[in-house]
């Protein structure tokens, strides 16, 4: 995969233009989109128009910073100016936003191009960008199965060259699902601290958006740049060192549901990561056996609130699988929902305490290898279990702690199917998380 | 309300609402709910006068609560 890291350089030195890099993206949109189905709408006149604006400034020596002139999308659900925003989803097919999302315009004013807006599960209210308005995201790596969601599109898109780096969102995991199953990095920073105006919602307390990209210092830059100012440092991050670096290796629940080629990857990875001076030590998070039951309360609970009145008059504009979880979600009572939201505090403060003396947790990002599209189980260890729980197992605990997660390339299976290891780090951390990642992606590489 | 009791009446509510595709799926928001209602950190009335939840999780697992150090 081409990285932003590796083009950037080239950018600033006049040896490739924004021209150039955009219309590759738009060309391998035109191969591949038709069988990915990564993209709901493309900007493509708009964003050669940004790309030959930006080698102008370029030129005449006014570079703004390392996303100048870069080509990137948005999921779907991430309000661009002038262009709709559908969410995936019918409901909102003639929806063109009036602004932009806070993100986007940060990203606009640090540069950036917008190729277009990628597909999503409907309202990312699902794990596997199957349920879509406009038809399945696919996986590049195997159009059969799903890209994982519900930035399914995004991770599609980035994995097949389609756009450099994306911004999604990540409710139960829906960043770091997809990148797993397709094989980029996902960064979830610590909750509030990437602005959700302008993005359609989900469970507002929940949501988090983030970069997904082809590296972890393409992430590191995409999230510097959609920070609020006063919390953007240097564009370039230096790697920790592996010796000495601390980590806790979740136990138990995060474990116990794994595919076996997930599970021997993982392990061998951070085996890997200890041969190279990093100390592991088993760390709990005891509650971990309820967060199921907690996030889906807080999630159902939310999204019955936002679509309440558009599902009762629209209800055939939705898909039929969500139409039927937002019904059920309204069955949810509020002493459940007040339940869940004292869970959710336990599990924030578990997380901590698993944290505590450790530099980060690390885990699997996603249970199993890619789905295939309209799978209902998989095969884990221990017996076959329903497709949604198995994708949101490793995921969702860090939604409800609001602790910084990354999922992170770490092997792929005998069949070529991508496998994520996941790093979550401190609150109020996230660059040295982020630090974290870039030593463990080095190991990981070399 | 009890789980069983808000179950029939959920089932019955789809019913009406020519919904029977939710009949199965309420069956699995019950078993979410039943663990939700089961897990250690809930108040009862009848208990000692209730600990911030997370709190009385920390006493319940015999760790020192660290807004009393």
């Amino acid at each position: 995969m081409k990285t932003i890291s590796d083009v950037t350089a080239r950018v600033a030195a006049g040896q490739i233009s924004s021209q150039k890099l955009t219309e590759e993206c738009l060309s391998k949109i035109a191969e591949l989109n038709p069988k990915l189905n990564a993209f709901i709408t493309v900007t493509g006149d708009a964003a050669l128009a940004q790309a030959r604006a930006a080698d102008k400034e370029i030129a005449a020596g006014r570079r703004i910073g390392p996303l100048h002139g870069i080509p990137i999308s948005l999921k779907d659900l991430i309000d661009q100016q002038g262009v709709r925003t559908s969410a995936g989803s019918l409901v909102r097919a003639d929806h063109v936003a009036t602004a932009d999302a806070v993100v986007t315009r940060r990203l606009r004013e640090a540069g950036a191009v917008f190729v277009g807006k990628t597909n999503l599960h409907e309202f990312a209210f699902g794990t596997t960008s199957e349920d879509s308005g406009f038809g399945p995201a696919r996986n590049p790596h195997d159009p059969t199965r799903s890209p994982g969601g519900s930035s399914g599109g995004s991770a599609a898109a980035v994995a097949s060259g389609m756009s450099l780096g994306t911004v999604g969102t990540d409710t139960g995991g829906s960043i770091r699902i997809p990148s797993a199953a397709c094989g980029v990095v996902g960064l979830k920073g610590e909750w509030g601290r990437i602005s959700a105006s302008g993005v359609v919602p989900l469970s507002r307390q929940l949501d988090h958006v983030g970069p997904l990209a082809a590296s972890v210092a393409d992430a590191w830059l995409l999230y510097n740049a959609m920070q609020r100012q006063a919390d953007q440092i240097g564009d370039a991050l230096e790697p920790a060192s592996l010796k000495g670096l601390r980590l806790g290796k979740l136990s138990g629940y995060f474990f116990d549901r794994l595919d076996a080629e997930v599970e021997r990857s993982v392990l061998d990875t951070i085996e890997r990561f200890q041969q190279r001076g990093a100390t592991v030590t088993e760390v709990t998070v005891p509650h971990a056996t309820d967060m199921a039951a907690i996030y889906l309360h807080l999630v159902f609970g939310d999204a019955a609130e936002y679509h309440a009145r558009t599902l009762a008059a629209r209800p055939e504009d939705y898909t039929t699988p969500v139409r039927l979880r937002l019904e059920m979600a309204r069955y949810v009572l509020a002493e459940d929902y007040i339940r869940a939201v004292r869970g959710k505090a336990i599990i924030a403060r578990e997380v901590d305490r698993a944290l505590g003396g450790v530099d980060a947790l690390v885990l699997p990002a996603l249970a199993v290898p890619a789905p295939p599209l309209g799978a209902v189980t998989m095969p884990v260890k221990g017996g076959p279990d329903q497709v949604r729980t198995l994708m949101l197992r490793c995921s969702q605990p860090f939604n409800l702690s609001g602790h910084p997660a990354m999922s992170i390339p770490c092997g792929r299976t005998r069949d070529g199917l991508p496998i994520g290891l996941q790093l979550v780090g401190h609150k109020g951390r996230t660059p040295a998380l982020v630090q974290a990642a870039l030593a463990a992606e080095a190991a990981i590489s070399s | 309300m009890t789980i069983t009791e808000w179950l029939a009446a959920a089932k019955a509510d789809a019913e009406t609402r020519g919904l029977p595709e939710l009949i199965p799926m309420l069956d699995g928001l019950a078993q979410a709910t039943e663990r939700l209602r089961a897990a250690d950190w809930n108040d009862n009335p009848d208990k000692d006068t209730p600990f911030d939840s997370v709190d009385a999780v920390d006493l319940a697992l015999g760790r020192p609560n660290e807004d009393d150090q």
